[in-house]
């Protein structure tokens, strides 16, 4: 074994340095990447526990969250069904016109492993980065939920600019991996090409959860001076390495 | 009575316009599905595909799918087509297109004849034909067509295969980022293009990968180029900015309203194409466009809908896809084919499939196509159906294929195929890397007399400083 990938390994969670046998890699290799598939397979198909992450929220001073399925029946569907996750069951439970700066919906999205373990932090750094300057709406959580539910939520509560915390498809070596995606003035019928993206949030190895809350301060400040997110907002906060 | 009709067994099937051929004709997938527009039996599809081998080429230059009024690609197809190099073709129906293609391709003039027939094809043509192939159709035409495209390497020579070596790390670190490059130059990655996906939208941070990855390529004399796949608009901004950019990235789809879905058109494309050119970067060539596409991309913007709204089958939109492509002399292509997920490719019988349909399309169309041979962890596929599926390609001639550290994208999520797999694949169908690249890699010591890879640690390598600096 090289010391060179031994240290590197460090710096990376990518399979680097595998051992070589002729073109190929090492039995032991082989079977440590299916057993790694078999856990991320497991983690995609894993509901999300409600109650832990309401009363977490609730701890956190920012009032009893709210709870929202998607229109998809069950976690199979969900998979076979973007349509459906794109779209609440019944918003009756969300409180219309809050008229906040910012709304945030927490959303299972493909790992509710990154939900469980990094949301409620996340939530805590962005409630700090925002403290005595923008207004917070009552938070949202929503189940089976793809990013585009967060439309209806946004409009329905009347805020700005919506963030969705969603849990991001496993990897095979990262399977906690937390994303937040910004929309302006948030409405049904939004683009893609109308939202920013933070992702990769898993500290210690992803980004961390200031970190990620300074940009999303950065893109809020900035998407409310363009009138607009997507794009045409560039996040000017950071270098690679800081 | 409608002109689209056929009966198989005990059952006539009726078919209302072309854009429902096309659909029902179309292989069995799940976005077809979503869309509502796929065959509901296997007894319709094989109907519709009857219906679709009959229809004359002229078809799809007289009735557009998507409506050229609403729509700038639909426009772009059919203000590019070429009508002389139509003319051997243009009494065809697409079956006997199918036919004269696998004449063609054992014919001793195959890759001269499909190149100089291509820009009389459009995408709805080359879509269509693939729809009654076989997976051993679309190989071997592919296989017999030849594309090639330059920068500082030439990718698609006979007996040629190149990797794309992508690096990319979570919070775009730079020294995970260079760990992983070095892991991939050992093992003989990189000669397509060294393309890293940035974690973060920041230009300050895809400006710093840029240097990062540019300061390797001299300081090691690399003959390979550089790629860091953000918005277009933001690489055409750090090219202002003097930024050492050598290849443009953009993610494309078939349809005006998906292009917007990923916040540009063909005039903001065209713009990157002439601000990278005007570096003048490239050494044996000056293609500078990097494209991907993938099937289900405007299904997932909602932009897949064609003439009297009906939906158009994800197949034909990917093809169209390659149209916008074609437009940009691009120096790189890639079809994402298991990336965005199993509501659109459910199972690894589904990506294969798609894959070779890709391929297969972007090359007879003129591209330098690769495929990123990849799945996610939600799709009913695993490492056996990416072997199958390289195995494939390389028979088919395929430009490049992405390479990451041990098949694992720690930073996108998903398995793609490792720099081990790219091996493979060179050493069991013969192929070689670009040629450029492959002679850097004789110089450095990397590979030996027989042309293989030595087995060498970072420590003992020419490119051990790379491993201390990070």
């Amino acid at each position: 074994m090289s010391a060179t990938w031994d240290r590197l390994r460090a710096v990376t969670q990518s399979r680097i340095g595998q051992d070589r046998i002729g073109d190929t890699v090492s039995s032991a290799e082989v079977l440590r990447f299916r057993s790694a598939h078999a856990l991320a397979r497991d983690a995609v198909r894993e509901p999300l526990d409600v109650e832990p992450l309401t009363q977490a929220i609730d701890a956190l001073g920012l009032g009893p969250a709210v709870v929202v399925a998607s229109q998809a029946g069950s976690r199979e569907e969900y998979l076979r069904r973007p349509d459906l996750g794109r779209r609440p069951a019944d918003l009756a439970p969300v409180p219309a016109d809050v008229g906040a700066d910012v709304g945030v919906v927490i959303a299972d999205g493909l790992s509710t492993t990154a939900v469980a373990e990094h949301a409620v932090p996340m939530l805590a750094a962005i409630r700090d980065v925002f403290a005595g300057r923008l207004t917070l709406a009552p938070v949202v959580v929503a189940t089976d939920a793809r990013v585009a539910l967060g439309d209806h939520v946004g409009a329905h509560l009347g805020v700005t600019t919506l963030l969705v915390l969603i849990g991001e498809r496993p990897g095979l070596s990262v399977s906690d991996s937390l994303g937040i995606y910004l929309t302006h003035r948030p409405r049904p019928g939004r683009r893609d090409a109308e939202r920013n993206c933070i992702s990769n949030i898993h500290p210690p190895e992803g980004l961390g959860y200031e970190a990620a809350a300074r940009t999303v301060a950065a893109l809020v400040d900035g998407a409310r001076l363009l009138g607009e997110s997507g794009v045409r907002l560039k996040d000017s906060s950071h270098s690679i390495g800081s | 009575m409608s002109r689209f009709r056929a009966t198989i067994g005990p059952h006539t099937f009726v078919f209302g316009h072309l854009v429902e051929v096309l659909a029902k004709a179309s292989p069995a997938r799940s976005g077809d599905q979503l869309a509502g527009c796929a065959a509901d039996t296997d007894a319709e599809r094989a109907a519709a595909q009857q219906v679709l081998a009959d229809i004359p080429l002229t078809a799809f230059l007289n009735e557009p799918v998507v409506d050229p009024d609403e729509d700038e690609v639909t426009r772009l197809i059919l203000e590019s087509h070429d009508v002389e190099a139509f003319a051997p073709v243009a009494s065809f129906t697409v079956g006997e297109l199918r036919d004269w293609l696998l004449a063609t391709a054992v014919a001793p003039d195959a890759a001269r004849r499909l190149t100089a027939v291509s820009p009389g094809l459009t995408p709805e043509m080359v879509a269509a034909v693939s729809k009654i192939m076989r997976n051993q159709d679309l190989i071997a035409v592919a296989a017999a067509a030849q594309v090639t495209s330059a920068f500082r390497t030439t990718i698609g020579l006979p007996g040629r295969m190149g990797t794309r070596l992508q690096p990319n790390h979570p919070t775009d670190d730079p020294r995970g980022v260079t760990a992983a490059i070095l892991d991939g130059l050992l093992l003989g990655a990189g000669d397509a293009v060294i393309g890293i996906n940035p974690a973060s939208d920041s230009p300050r941070a895809t400006a710093d990968l840029l240097c990062l990855v540019d300061e390797i390529r001299q300081r090691y004399e690399i003959p390979t180029q550089s790629c860091v796949l953000a918005h277009v608009t933001t690489t055409i901004d750090l090219i202002e900015a003097g930024a050492p950019v050598d290849l443009v990235f953009q993610s494309i789809a078939g349809t005006q309203a998906a292009n917007a879905g990923f916040g540009v058109d063909l005039a903001i494309l065209r713009e990157g194409l002439d601000a990278a050119r005007s570096l003048g970067r490239g050494t044996v060539g000056d293609q500078v466009m990097y494209l991907e596409t993938g099937q289900g991309s405007a299904l997932s913007a909602d932009a897949h809908l064609g003439v009297g709204g009906h939906p158009v089958d994800q197949q034909t939109l990917e093809a169209r896809a390659y149209g916008v492509a074609r437009a940009l002399d691009p120096f790189l292509v890639n079809t994402v084919v298991g990336f965005i997920g199993p509501e659109y490719l459910y199972d690894g019988k589904q990506i294969i499939r798609a894959g070779l349909e890709d391929h297969f399309c972007g090359k007879l169309l003129g591209l330098q196509m690769g495929v990123d041979v990849c799945y996610t962890n939600h799709a009913e596929a695993d490492q056996d159906d990416m072997d199958t599926l390289l195995t494939l390609l390389g028979v088919a001639g395929v430009g490049f294929v992405i390479t990451v550290p041990g098949a694992d994208d720690v930073m996108l999520g998903y398995q793609s195929l490792s720099f081990h797999d790219a091996l493979y694949a060179r050493n069991v169908l013969g192929l070689r890397p670009a040629p450029e690249f492959e002679q850097w890699l004789e110089t450095r010591g990397l590979v030996g007399s027989d042309g293989h890879l030595i087995h060498v640690d970072p420590e003992s390598s020419p490119l051990r400083m790379l491993g201390a600096s990070a």
